[in-house]
């Protein structure tokens, strides 16, 4: 499988690249993938003829046609059951579900079937689907369309999840999860889909145009599943996040003045343990942000990592930065984002002890 | 909280809540008069091609073959030759036997877990035989007639069972959860109604690269509550999916009545008419009526008609499982009383009325076949029976979580051997 690492990025630098926002990111993978493998088939509500309501499958109906391209009813449950038995037969499906908060009513196909089959069938038969599903608040969604529900996928075994926080990374990605034979989950940060995101909310969006991730190879690379990337590197802490909060932590730290390592680990499950554990012994401090509520977050999960594995070059406790426990509010949904406030109170705390 | 006694709506009546209950329980005497059993050979078989709705008034009928008279009856007569019904026959029978010795296998402790489909036979093996050989099957946990149709080895079966050594699924499902993708079997799940999407998602599939295969799916009527099947039948009304759905009704689900699907409403073949793909309810106890039944879906599906649903309707004659006792909850008489016979019993009286086949034949047919299951048992044993410890390697309980081990599945495979060691220092 050919794929591009931070360490190997010099071919892709040579390759001609094209100023993309993460939606055009996430199309030009899926184009590509359509292209190259005829196994590949996109489906789900609303993404056919009129290419989805976030527009990342625009154009992919008229260039692939309505039987590799279509629009579902509208059944969560439906669309992951089928491409479970699309995937049995040999093609390589990915669905999308519209919304993450949508996913719910597909969990049982998820769970207990795609994440399963290789597994009881001893290897007879595989789910081979990459389901894309944007995630993540800080678009007035209230608390159906802003949910960050990673945590329940990274709980279960034999399902990858992945969320990419650039449009460079969003493509290579996409393709590496669609090339991979096991189910992946793919949440897409909707935040970030336009530009990167700050943090403050009342300050205009950056596009994504001048921004050096935004630059992205023209035709096929893949970014293998499980390697974090080295965001910026630093000695006073270690920034672990992924999504949105990569850039919202990025811009605290460089506001504070923070020389701090931030880690973008892009997959959640496989992990890049060896990424944390230098990092963190490096740092003696580590900072785990992410959006979604805090009880059993995936954040819980690499505070006791980091405990476990590198204890005795810890300084402080972890410190979480996460949403509330609570579900995410329309009118106050700035009050729950972990944002700027959040993280610096954090940071203060860490380096402080 | 206290009945609203005044205010706005006082004055209403009061509404009540209707809870259904099974006419007969442990002791009663049963009676099953109610069911309506039509003359053999009466309803109408319209073409494979026409109109879903053609089929609108099968959907509250009931579809037979074989009359009283042991003959078959009507257009729906599939018209097999002597030699096909014997094979269904041997192949019912086997599986009865087969059943037998399991579950006193089970009882005698070499597994956990075991169940039959006694009385439901003809619903997969007939079944079977009228569809190819290749097309996909997703069976629920009572088809174990559909591998023996196909000629899956019993050893494999019985390994399965036991989960030992020779288990070709490593020992890691609950027995009778086979998986045979070269018998165009699909894996098991023991989650109800999860294969009905599936299996429209790979009909789909094969529409789509114009391949000749269809698929077909079983579930129990207890299981047509879930969401899984309404979605599945969208799927296949949608896309027009080359697919069969099974519903085989055998007025149990574990100690749940038909009645807590939905029964008392309407048959189970009639949701068809709601989706507009075609139904047929048919007498699941009936072989001739189950192989012309799934013959018609199939030639339907396979020239891009669409999907059919079909409800068997039959009776569940034992336990759910042998975690089960339905002494607690039904009336042992309900067995004896069911009106539409034993199938395995009406076929063998078919083919001797056809002069094709005598009682001596059928004990001899019943005798070599127990010992066949008793040799292939014998054979499976030496790959040993379950919690003896002639199980797969420790190592296989991480491998196919994902296609390759990640790190962290390696440090806990690590730690069962490390555990292991700890606990029997000898091995």
């Amino acid at each position: 499988m050919a794929s591009v690492v931070d360490s190997d990025a010099v071919s892709l630098a040579e390759a001609p690249t094209r100023s993309l926002n993460m939606i055009e990111a996430i199309n030009d993978a899926l184009d590509i993938m359509l292209e190259r493998d005829p196994d590949v088939i996109v489906m789900g509500e609303d993404v056919g003829y009129f290419g989805g309501v976030f527009r990342c499958t625009a154009g992919l109906q008229e260039k692939y046609g309505k039987t590799r391209v279509f629009d579902t009813p509208i059944s969560e449950c439906g669309i992951i059951g089928v491409a479970v038995g699309m995937g049995a037969y040999g093609l390589r499906p990915v669905p999308e579900i519209q919304f993450a908060d949508y996913i719910y009513p597909g969990l049982d196909q998820l769970i207990s079937e795609a994440a399963r089959l290789r597994y009881r069938s001893a290897g007879e038969f595989i789910a081979p689907m990459t389901v894309r599903s944007p995630f993540g608040g800080g678009i007035f969604g209230g608390q159906t369309h802003s949910q960050s529900p990673e945590a329940i996928f990274t709980h279960v075994s034999g399902l990858k999840t992945v969320v990419p926080s650039t449009p460079h990374d969003a493509k290579g990605l996409l393709i590496a999860a669609i090339e991979d034979n096991d189910p992946v989950i793919f949440f897409e940060p909707k935040r970030i889909y336009n530009g990167p995101f700050d943090g403050y909310y009342d300050h205009p969006t950056k596009p994504w145009k001048d921004h050096p991730d935004a630059k992205v190879p023209e035709g096929y690379y893949s970014i293998p599943l499980g390697k974090a990337r080295m965001v910026r590197e630093g000695q006073a802490l270690t920034v672990l996040a992924y999504g949105t909060m990569v850039h919202v932590a990025e811009a605290v730290c460089r506001e504070k003045g923070v020389d701090a390592e931030i880690l973008d680990l892009r997959t959640l499950v496989p992990l890049d343990i060896e990424a944390i554990e230098k990092s963190v012994e490096k740092t003696g401090r580590c900072m785990v942000v992410h959006e979604a509520t805090r009880t059993s977050g995936f954040g819980a999960e690499l505070a006791a990592l980091v405990q476990e594995r590198c204890f005795y070059h810890l300084e402080a406790p972890v410190e979480r930065v996460t949403g509330f426990d609570t579900p995410y509010p329309h009118s106050l949904e700035w009050a729950y984002f972990p944002g700027p406030v959040r993280i610096g109170e954090a940071l203060d705390k860490l380096l402080g002890a | 909280m206290a009945r609203q006694s005044e205010g706005v709506g006082y004055n209403r009546p009061r509404l009540a809540l209707h809870v259904p209950e099974p006419k007969y329980r442990p002791g009663d005497q049963v009676d099953f008069s109610h069911i309506a059993v039509p003359e053999a050979g009466a309803q109408p078989r319209p073409d494979e091609t026409g109109p879903a709705s053609e089929t609108s008034p099968l959907c509250t009928d009931l579809v037979r073959v074989l009359g009283e008279d042991h003959q078959a009856h009507g257009p729906w007569d599939p018209r097999l030759a002597p030699e096909q019904l014997r094979a269904m026959l041997r192949d019912m029978a086997l599986t009865r036997a087969f059943d037998e010795r399991m579950y006193r296998g089970q009882r005698q402790g070499k597994t956990s877990f075991y169940m039959k489909c006694t009385g439901e036979e003809a619903t997969s093996i007939a079944a079977a035989h009228a569809l190819a050989s290749d097309d996909m099957v997703f069976p629920s946990y009572r088809q174990q007639g559909i591998l023996i149709s196909r000629g899956y080895p019993l050893v494999e079966m019985i390994n399965q069972i036991y989960s030992n050594r020779g288990d070709k699924l490593k020992g890691r499902q609950l027995p009778i959860m086979y998986s045979s993708r070269a018998h165009s079997f699909f894996t098991i799940s023991g989650n109800l109604a999860t294969q009905v999407p599936q299996a429209v998602g790979w009909a789909m599939a094969s529409a789509i690269r114009h391949d000749s295969r269809i698929a077909a799916t079983w579930l129990g009527e207890g299981s047509t509550a879930e969401g899984d099947f309404h979605s599945g039948m969208t799927f296949a009304a949608v896309y027009n999916a080359p697919v069969i759905f099974n519903v085989v009704n055998n007025q149990w689900a574990i100690s749940s009545f038909s009645g807590f699907a939905g029964s008392e409403r309407t048959s189970f073949a009639a949701r068809a008419i709601g989706y507009g793909i075609a139904g047929l309810r048919i007498d699941g106890n009936d072989p001739l009526a189950v192989y012309a039944a799934t013959r018609w879906a199939a030639d339907r599906a396979r020239s891009n008609n669409g999907p059919t649903l079909i409800e068997h309707f039959t009776y569940r004659a034992e336990g759910h499982s042998t975690s089960d006792d339905p002494s607690q909850y039904r009336s042992a008489q309900e067995r004896e009383e069911w009106p539409l016979g034993d199938p395995i019993n009406r076929l063998k009286q078919h083919l001797i009325a056809l002069g094709e086949w005598s009682e001596e034949q059928h004990t001899d047919m019943d005798l070599a076949l127990a010992e066949q299951v008793k040799a292939a048992t014998k054979e499976a044993e030496k790959n040993g029976i379950l919690g003896h410890g002639m199980h797969h390697p420790f190592h296989t309980m991480f491998e196919d979580v994902f296609e390759e081990l990640p790190w962290h599945l390696e440090e806990q495979a690590d730690q069962a051997i490390r555990e292991r060691q700890i606990k029997w220092p000898q091995s």
